[in-house]
């Protein structure tokens, strides 16, 4: 049985009218890393939620269908018991620090304390995690003096550090620097290797094409399109709905209408554009 | 209006210093783009232009105004700027109050303060949300909200911190059209962003900052196409200017009509 398991899942805010969620069926396997794009309002962090526990268990509202995450329902656990192995990366990083603490790094260890990890093991995990950010640097600093992208490391970081069996990011690398960016998908890439599983919200198109097993596009609380992130990044129905793709596609889509690009399919990627360009 | 940067240092209360001097000008209906790795000094020297930090040395002036011996407030009528982060400048509780705020405080004339309401809501597509409370909408929009009550103050500067983070595909073309529109009318824009390849398409100059320091400045061809020099401070360049360098093309090419007119011009 696949790892996670989404079930008809429909799914509205308190209030709303329309579902932010609609009929979501969607299996995913151990170690897999998936990527989900989608417009502003798609509901790329609703699904984030869902995966997470907090919807329902903390976002009330109207749920139907089910929510599996390695043979337990949601719908049976409690959002304590759910945060054990299920690890969420907030859109917004400006909010994710917790407030209690005076350095980065008590900030990063904050988690881990809280679940009784033995001190000296403690020490060696928020070392390890913030070597993989690139934030061993910014150990003794206040979490409140940093910079926009370091703030998201820190919240990043944080995560990481609990070794979740699901680690859902929603945006991890909005603030980053380009190289930055890069790194982070090759960190958590890495950590797929090792049997970690992914769900990934996303704009940056490149990255994705080149980390990401499987892509996800939402579209109005459904799933519009899902595949191997060749053909979904470059398919003509997923450009005429309003997602974006990378500049490769883009320019090779124009190419081959004026009979510059030769080739059947689009690139994702520089080294594809640059095969197909060569000839 | 002129911005001129002068010798500037800036130190954290924590001691940590952020700008190591740096000297700039920047004139009048400029479109310039600032660029650099986290925790350059990106925020902070922008900060500096409209007097929310004073140098430890050196001095910024906004036209013929040193930003020491003017208030916030006062150098808001000169500048306008969006936060990174839109939840430490939003406080009301709807939307149209907030982007009222702004051009009210100013002084403007009724009329004018309700085209300049107009135009914003019109620009960012808020028309529909003028009475949500920014704090029920997604960040996204709430950036958008941001940006819309900064716009509407009709400052002669305008300064973008990361206006395009998780902004899908149509808000950033939406984005890329208000500087455009700013620009039309003559005003300076000065944008943050990690976003290269936005940075390319839609800024004259661009300023790479890399540890308190100007690595590079010049017009976005020359530093776009500088590759090494880039990666000290984190940044790629654009996706097309890569792929010219792949293909061996003799020009640094940085948007796609100048990839796709290099390419036609190499195949006759
Ligand atoms: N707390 C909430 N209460 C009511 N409606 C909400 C809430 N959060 C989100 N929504 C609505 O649910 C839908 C999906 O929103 P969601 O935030 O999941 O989208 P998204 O794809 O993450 O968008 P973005 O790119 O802007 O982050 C939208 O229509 C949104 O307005
Ligand atoms: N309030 C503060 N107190 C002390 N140090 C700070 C404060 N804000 C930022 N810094 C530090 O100053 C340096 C410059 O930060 P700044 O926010 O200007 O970077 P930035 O270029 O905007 O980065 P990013 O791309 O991550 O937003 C960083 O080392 C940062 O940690
Ligand atoms: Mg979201
Ligand atoms: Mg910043």
């Amino acid at each position: 049985m696949a790892f996670i398991n989404l079930q008809n899942l429909t799914y509205k805010y308190p209030l709303t009218k329309t579902p932010a969620l609609q009929n979501i069926n969607l299996q995913i396997d151990k170690g897999e890393f998936i990527s989900v794009i989608g417009a502003n309002g798609a509901g790329k962090s609703t699904l984030c939620y869902a995966l997470a526990g907090f919807v329902p268990h903390f976002f009330k509202g109207e749920i139907s269908g089910e929510i599996e995450v390695d043979g337990i329902a949601s719908s049976k656990s409690t959002l304590d018991e759910w945060v054990v192995n299920v690890g969420l990366a907030f859109q917004n990083p400006f909010n994710q620090i917790s407030g209690a603490k005076y350095t980065v790094f008590e900030e990063i260890a904050f988690g881990l304390e809280n679940i009784g990890v033995p001190r000296e093991q403690m020490k060696s995990r928020v070392e390890e995690a913030m070597k993989l950010t690139g934030i061993s640097n910014l150990a003794d600093r206040s979490p409140y003096s940093l910079s926009g992208g370091q703030q998201q490391r820190v919240a990043l970081t944080s995560i990481l550090v609990m070794q979740p069996k699901l680690l859902v990011l929603d945006e991890p690398t909005s603030q980053m620097d380009p190289i930055g960016t890069r790194e982070v998908f090759e960190v958590i890439h890495n950590l797929t290797q090792s049997g970690m599983t992914v769900v990934m919200v996303e704009h940056k198109v490149e990255w994705i094409a080149h980390f990401a097993n499987r892509v996800i596009a939402l579209k109005d609380g459904s799933i519009f399109m899902e595949g191997k992130p060749s053909d979904v990044l470059t398919s003509d129905l997923l450009i005429e709905n309003g997602f974006g793709v990378s500049r490769y596609t883009s320019v090779a889509r124009e190419a081959k209408k004026q009979g510059l690009w030769k080739k059947e399919k689009l690139p994702v990627t520089l080294f594809e554009a640059a095969e197909g360009f060569k000839e | 209006m002129k911005i001129e940067i002068n010798s500037l240092h800036f130190t954290y209360p924590t001691g940590l210093e952020a700008i190591k001097g740096i000297s700039l000008t920047i004139n009048s209906g400029e479109q310039v783009a600032i660029v650099g790795q986290n925790g350059a000094g990106k925020t902070t020297l922008v900060r500096h232009f409209n007097g929310l930090l004073k140098p430890t040395s050196g001095s910024v002036t906004i036209g013929d105004w040193d930003t020491t011996k003017y208030s916030v407030a006062k150098l808001a009528s000169r500048i306008g700027y969006v936060f990174q982060n839109p939840d430490e400048q939003l406080f009301s509780r709807d939307v149209l109050t907030e982007i009222e705020f702004g051009p009210k405080n100013l002084g403007y004339s009724k009329e004018k303060i309700d085209e300049l309401v107009k135009q914003a809501l019109v620009w960012t597509e808020l028309t529909d949300k003028t009475e949500t409370n920014p704090y029920d909408l997604s960040p996204t929009w709430r950036k958008m909200v941001a940006l819309a009550s900064i716009i509407a103050m009709d400052t002669p500067i305008v300064i973008f911190d990361e206006p395009t983070t998780g902004q899908d595909f149509v808000n950033v073309s939406r984005i890329a059209n208000v500087i455009a529109e700013l620009k039309k009318q003559g005003k300076t824009v000065i944008t943050i962003t990690h976003d290269i390849d936005f940075c390319a398409e839609n800024f004259e100059r661009v300023i790479a900052l890399s540890n308190g320091k100007v690595l590079l400045d010049g017009k976005a061809h020359e530093v776009l196409g500088q590759e090494e020099i880039l990666a000290q401070t984190y940044v790629d360049p654009p996706q097309l200017t890569r792929l010219g360098k792949v293909l061996n093309l003799k020009e640094t090419v940085i948007n796609q009509e100048e990839f796709l007119n290099v390419i036609v011009r190499s195949e006759r």
